[in-house]
């Protein structure tokens, strides 16, 4: 006997699994459905995966990318910059604001002129970093009561537009995770339909092991070998070819990086390996269920 | 081994058997006759629970029938060797895996010599990679004969186990059960067959149970 990844699939021509006749036709559909849907579940992981990636990247751009900037004459800078702090203190949806220091301006505007700049010499305006919360504050309301508070403040905002695209982000990978376990959910119903057809196929075969003293479990133990054997290497199948199909996806990096692959990246392309035994897995599952349930009924 | 107290069958409501009193004790040899229809196949299936009484109790081997569950009744089916009146084999496997089948489905290991001894003792080496359907009436039987002897049952219920064979096949399989009488297995044949009753009770201290009028008695000494 020869033991591959799951302890419960094993294959051999063991007599357990010849008690049941062979059935081709029903055998080589469950294997294409399994197939099918293994091919689909690739997808709907590299959708997930993908989409999961990107929110994260544009979640942690997002995270420190508001400032307001005071330009305001000499005298009334730090009245003004007391001003906008209190509003923005006041705003729903900001996490905090702080004025940067002098050095931390510096070291922002290094990538751009490099660090012989004579800055102490620059009129640099002051600069408040805003940092949200995950649900954000309402940009044009902000705005208007800058414009009131510190007229010399000026909102910039500029990655914000990016926000509903991370909702969005969110939400596709949400309907990945649900079409994952939609197809997990179609692949039981399908093996469960196909095992109660075989099962109800097979019934005199079952009476006659009953009556050489079979148990229901051993009964069950033939069907559900075969079936989670269908289910895997029908999984298999459609893994590979699906995972084959995402690696052939044009990549998509264009400049500016709005759209990351849509496939997988580094480890993630070990995800689709999970799928077969996953898909072994419900096959036992669902046909140990219908095996029972129906040898209960079958007196 | 089996007692009925006061046992009654019925087949949806229409009483068949009733007021069935009986023991069948260890090592004892019964034939059970009757006229056709009368019951002989409804009392042995009752003696290994493929049906449940309607009426009364019965006990099979110290265990009563009705509350039993699902896999103590597949237990007693080991412990029970059945030769079917209709000969059920498995059409996709050969005759010998079929024999065999008692063993494989409890797990237990097969001794291919022990096979073909007893496949030699009801005269069917050569048929042992045959399948099913590809078989005799007779050799059927004799099959279903070797399938329930297989496990070393303590209880051999035989239906008509000679409905299909002639005489000198016959005698050979009476013979078997004598042999396994001997050994100290308890048996019960189904048969309308005088004459073989009558070449057993050379033999053996063997009793005819008669179903007759819904009733089983106990037959006389002149049958
Ligand atoms: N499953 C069933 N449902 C309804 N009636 C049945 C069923 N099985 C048997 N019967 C009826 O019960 C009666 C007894 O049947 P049984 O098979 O026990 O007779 P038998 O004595 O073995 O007959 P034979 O000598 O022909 O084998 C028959 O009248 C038969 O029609
Ligand atoms: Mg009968």
């Amino acid at each position: 006997m020869k033991t591959i990844l799951l302890p419960f699939l094993t294959f051999s021509e063991s007599a357990q699994g010849r008690v049941v006749p062979p059935s081709g036709f029903t055998a080589r559909l469950t294997v294409l459905t399994a197939a099918a849907m293994a091919f689909l579940a690739v997808f709907a992981l590299a959708l997930s995966l993908a989409t999961g990636r990107l929110a994260e990247r544009w979640g942690n751009e997002l995270a420190r990318a508001s400032t307001v900037r005071i330009s305001a004459p000499e005298d009334q800078v730090d009245a003004q910059i007391k001003a906008a702090l209190d509003v923005l203190n006041t705003t729903p949806g900001v996490a905090s604001a702080r004025v940067l220091s002098r050095d931390e301006e510096m070291a922002l505007l290094e990538p751009w002129f490099g660090p012989s700049l004579p800055v102490d010499t620059l009129p640099l305006p002051a600069l408040i970093e805003v940092i949200e919360t995950a649900e954000g504050y309402d940009g044009e309301g902000l705005r208007l009561r800058l414009a009131g508070e510190a007229p010399g403040a000026v909102l910039d905002d500029h990655s914000r537009w990016r926000r509903p695209l991370i909702k969005a982000a969110s939400r596709l990978r949400f309907l990945g995770y649900v079409s994952l376990i939609l197809i997990a959910g179609v692949t039981a119903g399908m093996i469960t339909l196909a095992a109660n057809a075989a099962l109800a196929a097979n019934a005199q075969v079952i009476r006659t092991l009953r009556l050489v003293g079979a148990t229901d479990s051993y009964i069950a133990r033939a069907f559900e070998r075969r079936f989670t054997l269908r289910g895997f290497t029908g999984a298999v199948i459609g893994a590979f070819f699906g995972t084959v199909a995402v690696a052939l996806l044009p990549s998509a990096q264009l400049e500016g990086g709005f759209l990351t692959g849509l496939g997988f990246s580094g480890l993630q392309w070990f995800w689709p390996c999970v799928i077969p035994p996953l898909a072994g897995f419900v096959a036992f599952l669902a046909t140990r269920f219908a095996a029972l349930q129906t040898l209960r009924r079958l007196m | 081994m089996i007692e009925f107290h006061d046992a009654g069958y019925g087949y949806g409501g229409r009483e068949l058997l009733t007021e069935m009193t009986l023991s069948l004790a260890p090592g004892s040899f019964h034939f059970l006759t009757g006229p056709s229809g009368t019951g002989k196949t409804t009392f042995l299936k009752l003696c290994y629970r493929e049906l449940q009484a309607t009426a009364g109790r019965v006990s099979i081997l110290g265990q009563d029938t009705r509350d039993m569950g699902r896999d103590e009744v597949a237990q007693l089916r080991r412990k029970i060797g059945v030769v079917h009146q209709d000969c059920q084999f498995l059409d996709h496997l050969s005759l010998g895996e079929n024999v065999a089948l008692p063993l494989t489905v409890a797990d237990r290991p097969r001794d291919d010599q022990d096979l073909v001894d007893l496949l030699a003792w009801v005269g069917l080496t050569e048929q042992i990679k045959a399948k099913p359907p590809e078989l005799s009436g007779g050799e059927r039987q004799r099959a279903a004969l070797a399938r329930a002897v297989i496990m070393s049952p303590d209880v051999i219920l035989a239906d008509e186990p000679t409905g299909n064979v002639d005489w000198e096949m016959s005698l050979r399989l009476l013979q078997l059960l004598i042999e396994l009488n001997r050994m100290g297995k308890t048996v019960v044949i189904a048969t309308h067959d005088m004459h073989l009753i009558r070449q057993a009770k050379s033999q053996v201290p063997a009793r005819v149970l008669r179903i007759s009028n819904r009733r089983i008695q106990q037959a006389g000494a002149d049958l």
